[in-house]
């Protein structure tokens, strides 16, 4: 139980504090929220400083282009950065959690060498076609059907929450190559392929969030001709490839947003101060209680990569354990803005209030927390297979 | 940063958790809570001999398997380790709802340890010394526990020969028989944890003794706060220990019983139960290892109230999946949700951890995480 840095924890974390004191007040003003060519330029803007300054693919192997950094030093960079309030992953998130990790896990040698250094340098955005209107939690329901035509696939079907969709390169598409048969598990005969953005027969519609802004899309495949060279791993093995990039997921993708949490609660608190809501003792326990949970979702962190870490990086216990919280604690923390904020919270304009919309989308998205719940009752605390 | 336990830390724990088991297994527990006659009584009066009494061979066991000398240097006879390992013992002891005022006794072997100046030592002297062995029962006065007309309960005050008394800065020890002299029995909603009301008023020194805060350079002056805090962080980890207890308790049930034709484990309602008292259990885990490690007074006043949910909430549920049989007086799960109400009343309570949070919200930039 050692919570204190080593020497070179602690030297990575000041080299990288005094460089984003320099770097950060260069950077341009944050874009238009609405302005999806705007977000991609500033997003892929700070990924190319990131790399130029070798901070790129942290997380990632070296033989990925990556530096192989350690669990701890990943939590120390996101932990820093944001608190220096520096831009977030934003359009490179599927590229660089997601697709990114696959292809340098599952990739061919000129696979990696096509793929991954455009993604490290911020040349190119990838999105993520996984679910579908009738496969959301049931992934392996999807029905998008990709046909063996000469050295292509032809790929007919629709993707739905493709966050970055507008501006994407590149999509990491999970189709069906082979029909689900009674003698076959649905979860084989899906492949992983990569499926550029530009080519004939994509159709992109945007979707409109109860918060109303566009934050993912919808995408439509029409006999889409891609290459069979782009499937990553073997035919009908891409729900595989798929998992075993979730071992890249070593308890530190929330991070960012744990560090905010606190922010946020430490702002609420002298929001309230300063308009006498402080006063009522029943928002400030709450307030209090928040705090409580916050810590605890810090705490969490440190132990899952630890955990990570001494296991090999490979995800234990602590992924859906924190995901349930990590997602409750979040929209109670926007509830008890609105209880600060009183009638304001009704003004959209207002701080925090359209937080509190998108919070509503941290117990679906990445795994509903039913779902989550389903499974810590059968993988973690082995109970039978639920109904 | 390397968070997870280490080898020795590992071993520690299931040395614990085997002497738990061989020395308090469930038997020993059902014979401290049926003797008592299964409705819930008065403290055995007479030198701890009668129901819910201090098992003074176990507690002698603990103190020879050093649970209450963890802490002190090796030259003091102690086992020289550090506030973590202390968490994790006592995480065991509240797995096994070993009752006694095991975090009183602890803190007392401390005190006598330090050498620093405690009131009322040559009074009680002997009693504290005996404390580290587990030849003493020490239990505890928290005068800021104060309920309606300032009286305070004190757990085990029948079984004790000592009490650690906490007032606004300071800490003393008075002897049992002169705080029991004002003390009345209440019937204890914990079968296993006797309790005694004190009238309000009583101070750490008795009169003509000097109390530590009154020694002056400092060395009582919070001494008080920081057993209180200390204490608060070891009662978290019994909670700990009885929140990881009941999920295991809960789970077993649900694999084991059948309803309509399968395992009640196979309904998603009852599976969400069990995995959110599983997020309680381990989101608490977290916290009261960095409290351990941290010794900050925000991280354990998080420790105390995530501890405390999650020991109390998960016996409800676990209680809720015993359906029928865990509203019985036979089934186990009342005594952790019993406990888990009198420890969360304990030390500090979630009242003023919440204010103690809150008000770490105010002095920005004091604390990050």
């Amino acid at each position: 139980m050692d919570l204190s840095c080593t020497e070179d924890e602690e030297d990575f974390r000041h080299r990288l504090r005094a460089w984003l004191r320099r770097v950060l007040p260069a950077l341009p003003p944050r874009p238009d929220p609405a302005d999806w060519p705007a977000r991609r330029a500033y997003d892929c803007g700070w990924q190319r400083m990131l790399h130029d300054a070798g901070y790129a693919g942290l997380h990632w192997p070296r033989e990925a282009g990556g530096k192989g950094a350690t669990p701890t030093q990943h939590l120390i960079f996101l932990e820093e950065t944001e608190r220096a309030g520096a831009p977030y992953v934003g359009a490179n998130f599927v590229g660089l959690l997601h697709a990114g990790p696959t292809i340098a896990a599952e990739g061919t040698a000129g696979q990696r060498a096509r793929w991954l250094p455009p993604i490290l340098r911020g040349d190119e955005v990838w999105c993520q076609g996984f679910s579908e209107p009738e496969a959301g939690s049931d992934l392996a329901a999807l029905r998008t059907r990709a046909v063996r035509d000469g050295d292509d696939y032809v790929v007919s079907g629709s993707k739905i929450w493709t966050s970055h969709a507008e501006v994407a390169d590149w999509c990491e598409l999970l189709v069906r190559t082979a029909p689900v048969t009674p003698d076959t598990p649905r979860h084989r005969g899906i492949s992983w392929l990569a499926l550029p953005m530009d080519a004939p027969g994509v159709t992109v519609r945007p979707l409109r969030t109860l918060a109303g802004t566009a934050e993912f899309a919808e995408v439509f495949l029409d006999e889409v001709r891609v290459p069979v060279a782009n499937r990553v791993g073997a035919e009908n093995d891409g729900w595989r490839v798929t998992m075993v990039t979730l071992s890249f997921e070593r308890g530190t993708a929330f991070v960012g947003e744990v560090v905010a949490c606190r922010r946020v609660l430490e702002s609420l608190a002298r929001t309230a101060r300063a308009n006498g809501r402080w006063d009522d003792p029943v928002l400030r326990r709450r307030l209090g209680r928040l705090a409580a949970d916050c810590t605890a979702l810090w705490r969490l962190t440190q132990w899952n990569v630890s955990e990570a870490q001494r296991t090999g990086g490979v995800p234990g216990v602590g992924g859906s354990v924190f995901k349930l919280r990590f997602s409750q604690v979040r929209q109670e923390l926007y509830d008890a803005a609105a209880e600060v904020l009183g009638a304001d919270a009704l003004d959209a304009g207002r701080e925090w209030v359209v937080d509190r919309l998108s919070s509503l989308s941290y117990t679906i998205a990445a795994g509903t927390s039913q779902i989550q719940r389903n499974i810590v009752a059968e993988r973690i605390l082995g109970l039978p297979k639920g109904r | 940063m390397d968070f997870s336990l280490t080898e020795d830390q590992r071993a520690l724990r299931a040395g614990m958790r085997e002497l738990m088991e061989r020395r308090f297994p469930r038997a020993r527990l059902r014979a401290v809570v049926d003797a008592e006659g299964g409705g819930g009584a008065a403290a055995g009066e007479g030198a701890g001999t009668g129901a819910g009494a201090v098992d003074r061979g176990l507690w002698r066991e603990l103190g020879a398997a050093g649970f209450f000398a963890l802490r002190l240097p090796e030259a003091a006879g102690g086992v020289g380790l550090g506030l973590p390992e202390a968490v994790l013992a006592f995480e065991e002891a509240g797995r096994a709802l070993l009752p006694g005022p095991l975090a009183a006794t602890h803190l007392a072997a401390g005190l006598a340890a330090t050498g620093a100046p405690v009131a009322g030592v040559p009074v009680a002297g002997a009693a504290v010394a005996g404390a580290a062995e587990g030849e003493a029962v020490v239990t505890a006065l928290d005068t800021a526990g104060a309920g309606h007309g300032g009286a305070v309960l004190v757990e085990h005050l029948a079984s004790a020969d000592a009490v650690l008394v906490l007032g606004d800065g300071d800490a003393g020890i008075r002897t049992a028989k002169e705080i029991g002299s004002s003390a009345e029995a209440v019937r204890s909603v914990d079968p296993a944890t006797p309790l005694h009301r004190v009238p309000g008023g009583v101070a750490p020194a008795a009169a003509g003794e000097r109390s530590s805060g009154e020694q002056g350079a400092g060395a009582g002056r919070g001494t008080a706060a920081r057993l209180r805090r200390e204490a608060a962080l070891l009662t978290a980890a019994q909670q700990l220990g009885s929140a990881v207890r009941t999920v295991e308790t809960a789970v077993a049930h649900a694999r084991e019983r059948v309803q309509f034709g399968r395992a009640i484990g196979a309904f998603q309602a009852v599976q969400h139960l069990c995995a959110s008292m599983l997020v309680r259990a381990e989101t608490a885990r977290s916290v009261v290892y960095a409290a351990a490690v941290t010794e900050d007074p925000g991280d354990i006043a998080a420790a105390v109230l995530l501890a405390d949910e999650a020991a109390v909430r998960n016996a409800r549920d676990c209680l809720q999946v015993h359906g029928g049989m865990g509203f019985t007086w036979e089934a186990d799960v009342h005594l952790h949700l019993k406990r888990a109400w009198v420890r969360a009343e304990q030390w500090q309570t979630a009242a003023a951890a919440e204010e103690e949070l809150a008000a770490g919200l105010m002095s920005t930039g004091a604390r990050c995480l």
